[in-house]
């Protein structure tokens, strides 16, 4: 958004006009319904009018969708890139069928280990931004992330087998985590999904809006006066990393029961690339840029698929959506679009009022 | 009360802080000295920033460096910067907000704590949930201010709080600073380049040229003190 955007919009005078004191504005409730009536819609519409293979695309776009939320709180409320959140997911999915096949542990607590062991795991890949930013951070968390994928390329997912690596060669090569008994068919599993990606959101807007994302956007915007307003700058780092990859490893539970299991060739390295510049063009500052994000990442390929148009055009898509948005669009396209929107919508409502309202103000 | 005793920072063969021994016991003290004097660098150390090769101080009979840097702010320690730093993604609200529950202390009466300090530096006409990014560079350093007052600040540094500011607005920032002992309590250190408002608010003032002490004392008097006008207005060379 431009500054004269900005202060055309929001400007000063007019948002004091209100009356202090008065908790939801309209704007507020205007943007809980609108989200209420989205996740309806996702929730009981959309599992009627598509197949089970779309579905089944549709639950992966949740999945990547959450995956992108925390990638996008690291960029755009801290200020820190990482590179290894594909890592992450994958880590998540190999704990998930670990501890699955091991023991009968009911799903939710499945969710809550594989979220918490790569929140371990997080941090530690995220100590190095204690000390760097920018350029190096984002290259020591791609290696971490390699180094990742090494690992497993070797252990393999659990697939039934003993040991500490359940990993059984005998067997057939993947096995799916078995699935929560509420929501075993591919519709209830994509309302399960749908539920704890949600869930997550939630988890995501409370820490945002409350202590720590006021920490985030001062360390973000001057670490100096981050700890001159005491803000444990090294905590609060560490718990962006930490929040992130549990919202990671969770989905990455859900990920391991959502198809045929898991086999490293789900998690290059270089799509953790992709899902920035997907984060990118979503938009790094709002909760929807995520959810474009997780379209662009899951659902446009398999589009693309239908169409019988090669893959690589999105590669090509993405360096144009990028482009698009670092030129002219910084807030991503889940803030642009609307706004273009708009602005089609005036223009073609143009003729209609026009000697109601100057060409300025239509413009605008 | 804080006593400063005899600091010395050094950057490479640079001593931007050399043995600096002063002491600033009540009220509003001003710390002048002419650009490069090690004003910022004497702030940079109390709030931990910069680690002091040498030296110690203590403030209200407590060892300032026995502290982590985060934890001198819930102590008690506030600072603004010279080149303002309001949160510009942050409302008014969340600004002065974000300072008080570091602080951590008087939890229950958060917002009307909040809302006091933004009341003490005259941003009572603003919606609170104004976001800072849209205010002007007065809003922008009162914002600044209030965070530095909000809960119970033990001492204020401020680092060129008018820089940049018109008269009648550093007008009334004297007036704000003037306040700030009585009503809270707090030692101020106000670190300017404009005299009248150092004149104005501060009955001690110490100064510093090349990091070293060269006066400290009522105001008047120091402003009077021939090494402060060479330092300020340098000496003829005799060639």
């Amino acid at each position: 958004m431009s500054v004269a955007e900005k202060s055309g919009s929001t400007g000063a005078g007019a948002v004091a006009a209100r009356p202090p004191g008065q908790r939801f504005d309209r704007k507020t409730i205007v943007h809980a319904v609108g989200i209420a009536i989205f996740f309806l819609l996702l929730f009981f519409v959309l599992p009627g009018i598509t197949s089970n293979y779309w579905l089944q695309i549709c639950t992966q776009v949740v999945v990547y969708s959450v995956v992108a939320l925390g990638l996008a709180i690291l960029v755009g409320r801290v200020g820190m890139v990482s590179l290894g959140q594909i890592a992450l997911l994958a880590i998540g999915g190999w704990v998930a069928l670990r501890i699955g096949f091991a023991t009968g542990l009911p799903f939710p607590i499945l969710m809550l280990a594989a979220g918490l062991v790569t929140g371990i795991l997080g941090v530690i890949v995220g100590l190095p931004a204690l000390r760097l930013s920018g350029l190096y951070l984002a290259l020591i968390t791609l290696m971490a992330a390699a180094a990742i994928s090494i690992v497993l390329q070797q252990t393999n997912f659990p697939n039934g087998g003993g040991g500490f690596l359940g990993y059984d060669i005998t067997g057939s090569g993947t096995a799916a985590l078995r699935r929560p008994s509420i929501a075993m068919e591919t519709t209830s599993f994509f309302r399960y999904t749908l539920i704890v990606g949600g869930l997550m959101f939630l988890l995501a807007w409370l820490h945002v809006r409350g202590k720590p994302g006021r920490a985030w956007a001062a360390i973000r915007q001057s670490q100096p006066a981050a700890l001159a307003g005491g803000v444990n700058i090294t905590l609060y780092k560490l718990w962006a990393f930490a929040l992130a990859a549990f919202m990671t490893g969770v989905m990455g539970c859900l990920l391991a029961a959502s198809g045929g299991g898991l086999t490293i060739l789900q998690f290059p390295t270089q799509e953790s690339i992709s899902l920035l510049a997907a984060v990118f063009i979503g938009g790094v500052y709002g909760f929807a840029g995520a959810i474009v994000a997780g379209v662009f990442i899951k659902l446009v390929p398999a589009l693309l698929d239908n169409w019988d148009l090669p893959p690589d055009l999105l590669l090509i898509l993405f360096g144009v959506g990028v482009m698009q948005v670092l030129l002219t669009a910084p807030q991503g396209l889940a803030v642009q679009f609307p706004k273009d929107m708009m602005k089609l919508a005036k223009l073609i409502a143009r003729p209609f009022t026009k000697g109601r309202k100057t060409a300025g103000e239509v413009a605008r | 009360m804080i006593r400063i005793e005899d600091v010395t920072v050094q950057f490479g063969g640079v001593k931007p802080l050399d043995g600096v021994t002063v002491e600033f016991p009540v009220g509003t003290c001003g710390l002048i000295g002419p650009n490069g004097a090690g004003k910022t660098t004497f702030f940079n150390v109390l709030s931990g920033f910069v680690t002091p090769r040498e030296g110690r101080v203590v403030a209200f009979d407590e060892d300032l460096f026995a502290m982590p840097h985060y934890k001198r702010a819930r102590w008690g320690l506030r600072r603004t910067f010279q080149t303002e730093q309001a949160i510009e993604e942050l409302s008014l609200y969340d600004n002065v907000a974000m300072v008080h529950e570091h602080w951590g202390q008087n939890r229950t009466s958060r917002r009307e704590d909040v809302l006091g300090a933004l009341d003490f530096v005259g941003l009572d006409h603003l919606d609170p949930r104004v976001k800072v990014g849209v205010l002007d560079a007065r809003d922008r350093r009162l914002v600044e201010m209030a965070r530095a007052v909000v809960g119970k600040p033990r001492l204020v540094l401020l680092d060129e709080p008018a820089a940049g500011l018109p008269d009648e607005e550093t007008q009334h920032l004297a007036s704000v600073i003037r306040r700030i002992p009585e009503h809270m309590g707090a030692l101020v250190i106000l670190v300017d380049h404009d005299m009248s408002l150092v004149q104005n608010t501060c009955s001690i003032t110490a100064v510093l040229d090349f990091g070293k002490l060269i006066a400290a004392g009522p105001t008047a008097e120091v402003l009077r003190d021939e090494h402060v006008i060479k330092a300020y207005l340098g000496t003829e060379e005799e060639l």
